[in-house]
């Protein structure tokens, strides 16, 4: 089947609806902070990304240096050029100059999840139906949790911080069920990101990320290199 | 004045990590190294984001552990997406009405 804009629109529907509750708590959080709601939609709508606009908001509450500002979104988002070198292997002929500039703004790690999961190549097409309405929910989010945060009871919010993990969860089980491989540099990651965490708690967040992915997947292409019939990447 | 450039090096530093990589490769790598490692990239990120953040997810590591639990059985079964997440959100909820 060929992915199409619509394809990508539905693809992105729990996508959106995870966004939705992750930046709901975002706009809460932005808000108390001190940043006017509009200001905090537009950091939604221009960074599309948790972990990095939580520190970017902890940084302006603090008053802190526009270079530790670059600096801690360099770091903690710099899994996405990863991600970025990964899906550029990849893509469809018609993605151009222009359609990869426009469309690495909507690389996240949930859109790279799903887009990465596709047996085809990737169009540009697809890719801004999966970005669009991804967008559109982490903003209207921010939007619904800045203007209205405390509508909620604290029990709902609080339980909707799994909603992400759970996505992640449906993406990397099943992957680790049918392939031992696979199952096995999932573990790796897992046990060094829980290592960091635990052992060695100095680490920041995206350092550790980092590491423990580049570390398991090294592991995972020295122990088992892939078949070139089993990439994705490699057309003939 | 100081908040828009805030944001401006926020998005500007986020949005260059991204496109760069993305936008500069070209070539078909040829290593069957760094291929396989390209591979295994999106699932080893994906399990070291999870893990052990999950577990601290719902302010409440019982309800979070229940919720990983539950997510973790349906994703085997291969439910979708939507279904796993939501499954997991709800079962954390229930969950901490009977602690």
């Amino acid at each position: 089947m060929k992915l199409t804009f619509r394809k990508g629109l539905s693809h992105g529907i729990p996508i959106a609806l995870g966004y939705l509750s992750v930046s709901f708590g975002f706009g809460i959080m932005a808000v108390k902070s001190g940043i006017s709601a509009i200001n905090a939609i537009i950091i939604s709508l221009t960074n599309l990304t948790s972990a990095g606009q939580a520190a970017g908001v902890g940084i302006i509450a603090a008053g802190g240096a526009i270079f530790e500002m670059a600096a801690t979104q360099f770091v903690i988002n710099l899994r996405y050029s990863l991600m970025g070198l990964s899906l550029s292997q990849k893509l469809d002929k018609s993605f151009t100059t222009i359609h990869r500039m426009v469309a690495s703004y909507g690389i996240t790690d949930e859109i790279f999840a799903v887009a990465s999961s596709q047996k085809e190549k990737l169009v540009p097409s697809y890719m801004y139906g999966l970005i669009s309405i991804s967008a559109l929910g982490w903003t209207c989010g921010t939007a619904a949790g800045a203007f209205a945060g405390n509508i909620l009871p604290a029990s709902v919010t609080a339980a909707m911080g799994i909603l992400l993990y759970g996505m992640f969860i449906a993406i990397i089980v099943p992957a680790a069920k049918n392939s031992r491989k696979d199952l096995l540099v999932i573990c790796f990651a897992a046990a060094f990101s829980m290592a960091f965490k635990y052992l060695l708690p100095g680490v920041s967040f995206g350092f550790a990320i980092i590491l423990s992915s580049i570390a398991a997947s090294v592991i995972g292409a020295i122990l088992f290199p892939i078949e070139l019939a089993e990439s994705e990447s490699e057309i003939t | 004045m100081s908040m828009l450039i805030y944001i401006a090096v926020m998005a500007g530093v986020t949005y260059l990590i991204r496109m760069i990589p993305f936008t500069i490769f070209r070539k078909k790598i040829k290593s069957r190294f760094i291929q396989s490692v390209l591979y295994y990239i999106p699932y080893a990120v994906l399990s070291a984001m999870t893990f052990p953040s999950i577990f601290y997810s719902t302010d409440n590591n019982i309800t979070a552990i229940v919720g990983t639990v539950v997510a973790v059985i349906l994703a085997y079964f291969k439910l979708p997406l939507t279904v796993v997440a939501l499954a997991a959100c709800v079962s954390a909820l229930v969950t901490g009405f009977f602690i």
